[in-house]
């Protein structure tokens, strides 16, 4: 099979290309990127991308497909679609499922119900430790022998400081990155926001920003000395911006991500006790805002994920306190990263791109992906940016309408999807 | 001023000054059903009032079904434990089923914040918040002014001083919000662990020391404190706590002679107030559960009397 996408205007950081291509693609693989002419006669398929933008298949490091546990969210199969139809063509599968994936064999279903329903590549994150409880050490070895791309107990924090040395220190045999999620528990216990005037305020339990902080501050110093790869997920506030800022100065193997709501909303919005509002870390203040865009403009932040947290309408329209963390961001994040990010000149397109594919590639070990160099895996996002949409949650894929941009008006609407050399999506899912 | 914007009472923090003052008016002839022989207006004739408590309280509750009896409603007192919503009894299923019974208006105290605003959104009848967990407590606020406003003549220029939990207290946050915007100047006053971050922004002034702050006060408002902040390791002892921030007859002699001393209820008395302060002439503290009945009566009044429907509180 060979498949021709003319006349896309390719933005390729990796390669340093940002001018009108044509794509060839062979198979499953990008065979070149032609200047010139090419007949259409050798192909059997064109995709016309004449006004359209085509970037490296876009990878979203941080996404909870909910399977296998909690099919009632998301399942594999409509988590990729989702990321499908928001122009991801790999996504990371956090480990905090029913049961945890923190064995070779909760990988390997992973990634085999990912191959049969999949509409992306599914990679795997692993658990750190067994259960996700921070007791002991998962089977770190057969986790990398089954494929994980990195560790993270994401949801909790290793705790228990000794817990996270022996886990960075057996990282050495491995070059996969310890993601981690930065909250100091007994800081935040029972919080729902951050605190701050709003939840003074609104009289909800805060979540300050020093249980973030004080915990990449160790995770860093500690990633350190013991020469391990960390990724810092979800970055939330000023301080996690500044710390990671000083041990990147250092030389420090660290790396992060920040997400669209956290560079895009306040906790201003909490006011209406909309639950689509609350995810951990908590949105934060403008200054917050502020420090992230900073982070994302001088390289601080490395990659923007989506954190896509499922939940059905029931676990979210109750009070609250009681409905639990997270919002879905997979059919949002383009076009949110493309209007605060690139319309506002806080990046310009092939450095948002690389947050967006090559630096979670390279994060990840994932070195087919991310550029569009000879030999690279065929996955291409073909997006018009010169069309505006208006996000609706009843339009998604994903099963869940969680959602903190219901409503928001930006520019970038996802036209094609090749995944691996077979368009997945042309306007809507297209099944294989 | 014709009546309330909003078809709910959620809180007073989006009160105009002046929906606050025609509450207060109106309350001064409610009160007056306490002097007579009977004590039974037709005004809520064939109206239904739910009291929904999903926290336990008794002088709330009695205090609401008091003013809707007095004023005729059909009133009917629904006891829920928040836990049995957390069992899977949601607020949902209960909105659903209060509409069914065609309920008029709903007088709701939950332990969540945002409740009563999430009741609020899903159902035609007036919602008067009778407390969300830590963040408003209109009425009893309203109650406070209406007392504070009898006993002092007016509320604009005051010097307030509210003592205590501040960080859990919904009754300092309505307050700080009613007092300011009717001209009070407002402190509040309780060891750092127990104020919550960036209350300056809400109009009140912060001091940890009680001696001082009471010299000027006109008004000591003095919060209850419980055992269990204390097990979580947000002051010492209970002995510190008093020895601080404790009301009595010695501390107030620092104060000026006409302070007026009020309380929310129910007081621990010998912890964050004596007895003897709290039965002293410079305590309002029964008149303000009497004036409480006569802010109700007043609210309700003006709640069924609707605001515009379907008008967003803000």
């Amino acid at each position: 099979m060979k498949l021709l996408v003319k006349c896309a205007h390719v933005v390729d950081p990796i390669n340093n290309i940002d001018d009108v291509r044509n794509i060839v693609i062979d198979g499953n693989r990008i065979e070149s990127l032609e200047t010139g002419e090419v007949s259409e006669t050798l192909f059997d398929k064109v995709i016309d991308a004449a006004g359209l933008h085509a970037f490296p298949g876009l990878i979203d490091m941080h996404v909870h497909l909910r399977e296998p546990g909690f099919e009632e969210k998301e399942t594999i199969e409509s988590g990729t679609r989702a990321a499908a139809a928001g122009g991801f063509t790999t996504v990371a599968a956090m480990p905090n499922t029913e049961p945890a994936i923190d064995n070779s064999a909760h990988v390997e279903y992973v990634r085999s119900r990912a191959r049969h329903y999949g509409f992306c590549n599914v990679e795997v994150v692993g658990a750190i430790t067994k259960r996700r409880e921070g007791r002991e050490l998962s089977e770190i070895g057969d986790l990398v022998q089954a494929g994980v791309v990195a560790i993270s107990d994401d949801g909790n924090t290793v705790a228990n400081s000794e817990i996270m040395r022996r886990a960075m220190e057996y990282l050495r045999m491995y070059d996969i990155p310890a993601i981690v999620h930065c909250e100091d528990e007994s800081l935040s216990r029972d919080g729902v926001m951050n605190e701050g005037f709003n939840s003074t305020r609104l009289g909800l339990k805060g979540m300050p920003r020093l249980a973030e902080e004080t915990i990449v501050a160790r995770d860093v110093i500690m990633a350190e000395k013991l020469g391990a790869r960390l990724h810092v997920a979800h970055v939330s506030t000023r301080g996690a911006v500044e710390i990671i800022r000083r041990a990147k100065e250092r030389g420090a193997r660290v790396t992060c991500e920040a997400t669209p709501h956290h560079f895009s909303l306040t906790d201003d919005l909490i006011e209406s006790y909309d639950a689509n509002f609350k995810m951990n870390p908590p949105l934060r203040t403008h200054d917050d805002v502020l420090a992230i865009l900073e982070g994302l403009r001088d390289g601080t932040i490395d990659a923007i994920a989506s954190d896509h947290a499922p939940h059905t309408v029931e676990d979210k329209d109750v009070e609250f306190d009681y409905a639990p963390f997270g919002v879905i961001g997979l059919e949002t994040t383009l076009t949110v990263s493309l209007t605060n990010l690139v319309s506002k000149n806080i990046l310009p397109l092939p450095e948002l791109i690389r947050k967006l594919s090559a630096n979670p590639a390279k994060i990840l070990g994932l070195t087919g992906r991310g550029h569009l160099s000879k030999g690279a895996i065929a996955d291409v996002t073909l997006v018009d940016l010169n069309c505006e949409r208006t996000i609706r949650s009843s339009e998604f894929e994903s099963k869940a309408r969680n959602t903190p941009f219901e409503g928001f008006r930006g520019v970038g609407v996802v036209r094609f999807v090749i995944n691996s050399g077979r368009v997945v999506y042309d306007g809507q899912i297209v099944r294989a | 001023m014709m009546g309330l914007r909003s078809k709910d009472l959620l809180g007073l923090e989006h009160l105009t000054r002046e929906e606050i003052e025609l509450i207060l008016d109106t309350a001064v002839p409610c009160k007056q059903i306490f002097t007579r022989d009977i004590r039974k207006l037709p005004t809520l004739r064939g109206k239904t009032m739910v009291n929904l408590f999903y926290e336990p309280s008794t002088r709330t509750r009695t205090s609401f079904e008091l003013a809707g009896k007095w004023m005729s409603a059909d009133v009917i007192n629904i006891v829920a434990s928040s836990s049995s919503v957390v069992k899977g009894e949601s607020l949902k299923d209960t909105v659903r089923t209060l509409e069914s019974l065609g309920a008029n208006i709903v007088v709701m105290r939950h332990s969540a914040a945002g409740a009563p605003h999430f009741l609020a959104k899903s159902v035609e009848a007036a919602v008067v918040n009778a407390g969300d967990g830590a963040h408003e407590h209109p009425t009893q606020a309203l109650l406070d002014l209406f007392t504070i406003r009898e006993r002092k003549g007016r509320i604009e220029g005051l010097e307030v001083v509210i003592v205590g939990d501040i960080l859990h207290s919904r009754v300092a946050r309505s307050n700080i919000w009613g007092l300011t915007k009717l001209g009070a100047s407002v402190t509040v006053v309780g060891p750092p662990t127990l104020i919550p971050p960036e209350i300056e922004k809400i109009g009140a002034k912060v001091s940890y020391d009680l001696d001082e702050a009471i010299r000027h006060a006109d008004v000591i408002n003095v919060l209850r404190i419980q055992l269990e902040r204390q097990k979580k390791g947000l002051f010492p002892s209970m002995r510190e706590y008093v020895s601080l921030y404790g009301i009595n007859r010695e501390r107030l002699t620092r104060a000026k002679e006409d302070v007026l001393v009020l309380h929310p209820g129910p007081a621990n008395l010998g912890v964050e107030i004596t007895q003897e302060v709290a039965e002293s002439h410079c305590s309002a503290i029964s008149e303000q559960v009497t004036n409480g009945v006569a802010v109700r009566m007043a609210i309700l009044y003006l709640v069924s009397a609707g605001g515009k429907r379907h008008e967003a509180a803000s």
